[in-house]
Formats: C-alpha cells, sequence, structure tokens
C-alpha cells in the first residue's frame, strides 16, 4: 500500500536559519496525524512543504507514490488532491462563500456551473454554513469563514487534507465549531495533517501525535504516549506549558 | 538671570496662551480682510468681465462647446484612459513578474515615459510619420490623441497597479494554488480582481488626471471637428480676440473634474471603512 504522505530526510533553510533540519514522516491513508511543538519549531513550514507553498532546501516529499519534490511532477495536479486550510483562513474577500466553494472546481476541474454549485452547497452543509452561501467573507464570523474555507477545500474531492493551526486565529468561542467540523471529517475517515495547539483535539482524534522542536521530531506516536507518557523531557516541558500555563 | 526672564516681570502681566492664540487669529483676519479689500477696490471689474466673461461672447461658444469640443474631449480622453488601464496592467505584471527581461522592459518603460514632459510625447507623435514613411497611426487623429495619451497614461497606471498588485496579500495566491490553480489562473481570477478593486480610487485620479492632459491635442494641429475643449476656447479667444471662450472651456472642464474628485475621495473614504 502507498503512503498518503511520505517525508524523507526534509531539511528547510531559510536563509542561514534552519527550519527543518532532516525530518521524516509517514502518513498512512485514513490516518489523522497531529503536529505539535512550539512556536518557530517548523511544523507549520513541514506541513506547506507536503504542497509545495515552500520548496524544501533538500529531501524528498512524496504524495500518494508521486515525488512532489521532483522538479518534473506535475504540482497543480497533486495540489488538487490535497485540501489546505490555514490559519488566516484566506477566502476570496470579493466572492461570496458560495463562489469561494465553485470556483477552483469550475476553473480547475472545469466542473459545470449547476455541478458546481451543488457540490458547493453540499459541501456548505456539511460544515454547517449552508444558510451563510450568500454571505461574503467579511460578512462571517472566524468560525464560520475558517468553515468556509473547509467546505472550499472539500468541494475538490480531496484524497488529504492539511491544516495549518486552524483554529489559532479564531475566538475562544468559535473554536468548538471548527474542531468539531474536523473530528467529524476524522470519523468520515479523511487522511488529515494537522498542526495544531489544540491538545484535547490530537488527544482524542489523532491516530499519532508528533512532537517538533527546533526543526526535528522529538517524538512521534500515538496521543496516549507522546501526550500521556512522553519518554523526552522537551516534550514533558512542551506539554507542562501547553497544559497548565500559570504553574 | 534665566530664572529671572521666565518669571512674570511686575507690571507687565504675561499672555495667556488663549489669548496669544486669539491676538493671532485676529492679525490673520484683518491681513486677509486688507488683502481682499484691496483686490476688490484696485481691480478693473469692467475690464476683466469683458475680456473673461462676456455674455455675448459666451453664448456664441454653443452649441459646438457641447456637441464638438466636450465630446472630442471625453473621446479622447476615454480612449487614452483603455489603452492606459490595459497597457499599465501589462506592464504591473511584468514589472512584478519573475522574468528578468521583463521587469527590465516594464521598468525602462515607465521611467521613460513618467520622466519626459507628455507635451514632448505629443510632439514626437506628429513626427512619426516623417520617422517611418508610409506609417499613419490607425484612427487619423482620433488614433494620434488616444496613442498620445495612451503612452503616458500607461506609465502611471502601471505604477498605480502595482501596488494595487501588492496589496492582495500573499494568502490569496497561496490559496489559489493550493486548489490546485496555475501560477496564471491564481492571478487572473483571484489576484487581479481583487488588485482593481484596491485601485479604483487612484484610478479615478488617474482619470482625471488624462482628462486635462487631452488639452494636450492641441498640439497635433487638429482643427475643424477635432477640437477638444482647450483647442477650441482658444480658437474663439482669438477670433473674438476675447479670453471668454477660454474661460467657457475651462468651467466646462471643472464641471467634470471636480465631480470625479469628489468620488475619488469617496471611493477612497469606503475602501478605509470597509478594512
Amino acid at each position: 500500500m502507498t503512503h498518503a504522505i511520505e517525508i524523507k530526510d526534509l531539511h528547510k533553510h531559510f536563509g542561514m536559519n534552519e527550519v527543518l533540519r532532516g525530518i521524516d514522516v509517514t502518513v498512512e491513508p485514513g490516518q489523522v496525524v497531529c503536529v505539535i511543538g512550539p512556536s518557530g519549531s517548523g511544523k507549520s513550514t513541514l506541513l506547506r512543504c507536503v504542497n509545495l507553498l515552500e520548496q524544501p532546501t533538500r529531501g524528498k516529499v512524496l504524495v500518494e507514490g508521486v515525488e512532489i519534490t521532483d522538479p518534473d511532477a506535475d504540482i497543480d495536479a497533486v495540489r488538487r488532491r490535497i485540501g489546505m486550510v490555514f490559519q488566516q483562513f484566506n477566502l476570496f474577500p470579493h466572492m461570496t462563500a458560495l463562489q469561494n466553494v465553485m470556483i477552483a472546481q469550475q476553473r480547475v476541474l472545469k466542473r459545470g456551473r449547476k455541478e458546481a454549485e451543488d457540490v458547493a452547497r453540499t459541501n456548505l452543509d456539511r460544515v454547517g454554513v449552508g444558510e451563510k452561501a450568500a454571505s461574503y467573507p467579511a460578512q462571517l464570523s472566524g468560525g464560520q469563514q475558517q468553515r468556509v474555507a473547509i467546505a472550499r477545500a472539500l468541494a475538490m474531492s480531496p484524497d488529504l487534507m492539511l491544516f495549518d493551526e486552524p483554529t489559532s486565529a479564531l475566538d475562544p468561542e468559535l473554536v468548538g465549531d471548527v474542531l468539531a467540523v474536523m473530528r467529524k471529517l476524522a470519523e468520515e475517515g479523511m487522511t488529515m495533517l494537522v498542526v495544531t495547539h489544540e491538545m484535547g483535539f490530537a488527544r482524542e482524534v489523532a491516530d499519532r501525535v508528533v512532537f517538533m522542536d527546533g526543526g526535528v521530531i522529538v517524538e512521534d506516536g500515538p496521543p496516549a504516549q507522546v501526550i500521556g507518557a512522553p519518554q523526552h523531557e522537551r516534550t514533558r516541558t512542551f506539554l507542562r506549558r501547553v497544559l497548565h500555563p500559570e504553574d | 538671570m534665566t530664572d529671572q526672564s521666565v518669571a512674570a516681570e511686575p507690571g507687565k502681566p504675561r499672555l495667556s496662551p488663549r489669548k496669544k492664540q486669539q491676538i493671532s487669529r485676529a492679525v490673520q483676519y484683518v491681513v486677509l480682510v486688507a488683502v481682499v479689500v484691496g483686490v476688490v477696490l484696485y481691480a478693473d471689474w469692467t475690464s476683466l468681465a469683458q475680456n473673461f466673461a462676456k455674455p455675448d461672447v459666451a453664448e456664441k461658444t454653443l452649441p459646438e462647446l457641447f456637441t464638438i469640443a466636450l465630446k472630442n474631449t471625453i473621446i479622447y480622453t476615454v480612449g487614452g484612459f483603455v489603452f492606459a488601464f490595459l497597457l499599465g496592467l501589462v506592464l504591473a505584471l511584468m514589472r512584478l513578474s519573475t522574468v528578468r527581461p521583463y521587469r527590465w522592459i516594464s521598468t525602462l518603460y515607465i521611467e521613460i515615459f513618467r520622466g519626459l514632459p507628455a507635451l514632448l510625447i505629443f510632439l514626437m507623435i506628429t513626427f512619426l510619420p516623417l520617422a517611418l514613411p508610409g506609417f499613419t497611426v490607425p484612427g487619423g487623429t482620433y488614433g494620434q490623441a488616444i496613442l498620445g495619451l495612451g503612452l503616458v497614461g500607461a506609465a502611471y497606471q502601471a505604477e498605480v497597479f502595482r501596488a494595487g498588485l501588492q496589496a492582495v496579500p500573499k494568502g490569496q495566491t497561496e490559496a489559489a494554488r493550493s486548489l490546485g490553480m496555475s501560477a496564471g489562473r491564481a492571478q487572473a481570477t483571484v489576484v487581479i480582481p481583487q488588485a482593481i478593486r484596491i485601485v479604483i480610487p487612484p484610478t479615478t485620479n488617474q482619470f482625471v488626471s488624462l482628462l486635462k492632459d487631452s488639452s494636450l491635442v492641441l498640439f497635433l494641429g487638429v482643427s475643424g471637428e477635432y477640437v477638444e475643449l482647450a483647442k477650441f476656447g482658444n480658437d474663439l479667444a482669438s477670433q473674438y480676440a476675447n479670453a471668454t471662450p477660454i474661460m467657457v472651456s475651462g468651467v466646462t472642464y471643472l464641471l467634470v473634474t471636480i465631480p470625479l474628485g469628489h468620488l475619488a475621495n469617496r471611493l477612497e473614504k469606503r475602501k478605509v471603512r470597509a478594512r
């Protein structure tokens, strides 16, 4: 069976700054893998390398067996199969929620207007913002915007989804709605790579948790192990700070 | 010593800041009134009115003022504007391109056409047939005028577009590319439409600029049905040996430029609110 994502010895430098220093991760189809770690640990960069929003300095990234780091790879074709959800939502502000979810279906998958609209409405309903189809992003709350962004990615029928701190820009009371949608997706069997600070979500939903620090993977295992019984001091320090910030 | 100078001198109370401000304002008003009174008393109003606002001369500008002069001004301006808008967008995209020669060409163009007086461009256009024997600008006088205004306007519009394109957040392109759009597709469907919205206010100002620059068509040596407001006013002024027609075309320009200027301001404010 081919891996959904296979990352081998991934390095990324920004100038003199070594953000990733040899990462090896594999995600199997249907798995939910959460990446946790302090800010600046390189976890967002790692995620952005998986759909080549960042060009790795060295190493290989394979998505469903296709080496996307090969200069001859058709990156647009690979990206069609990878849904991406951003911290800042990045909805297109000049389009309604419905148009946001339709546009790539029409322009990239060449679906007809009718079909694109049907798929868009189905997916907006699926994430619970069906009644906001006619609203512009500026008229929506952060939680609603993020759910539209998830629907936009889902409408492309991706094989896997990348989430880059999807709840970090949200007001606390809106985080739950977005996490509920992601939980439902995970239950439906979607392959997900999630960079998050939500330890509860990681513990309950993830099949595996990856703890990163300083551009390397410190621990990789089931949540009960990495969050429940961490082996490394760095992991323990991080979790202590996240779970009991006031101690 | 310093302490003494700061302290109030006996018998000469210091002025409060409020009092000082009142005096300063009073002085300003007195000077202003004196200037106005001086102008009113010493100007020869009858002679001024005779030369700049003579009703019977003003009447003679009609109806050609609107049916020919204003019409042509608008044709030259709108034509030049469309030309400048399209070429400006291409130049801006070239300037932001990753292809280095595109950037060179665009930068060179913008530097040259922003650096030269528009008048010089118009003068050169009149010499084009000499430089290129057998070549005529398509569209005759209209074509020449639109070419001149378009070439100059494009350089400024390119810089307006560049600022607009750069104001669209990088996340927009990333979201579009993540959905599988090619770089060009992402520009066309996501970045450029947003950039155009951003540049509407400065572009309105560019339009006003072009409208005023359309007066340079005068130097193309146009006549008859091709005259625009400036040339029209100038011709009639010579004919009647009276400046009234120039005043009249001036007022006609203002009828268009002032509302457009206000429109640009309002669009700008609305944009600020929308953020």
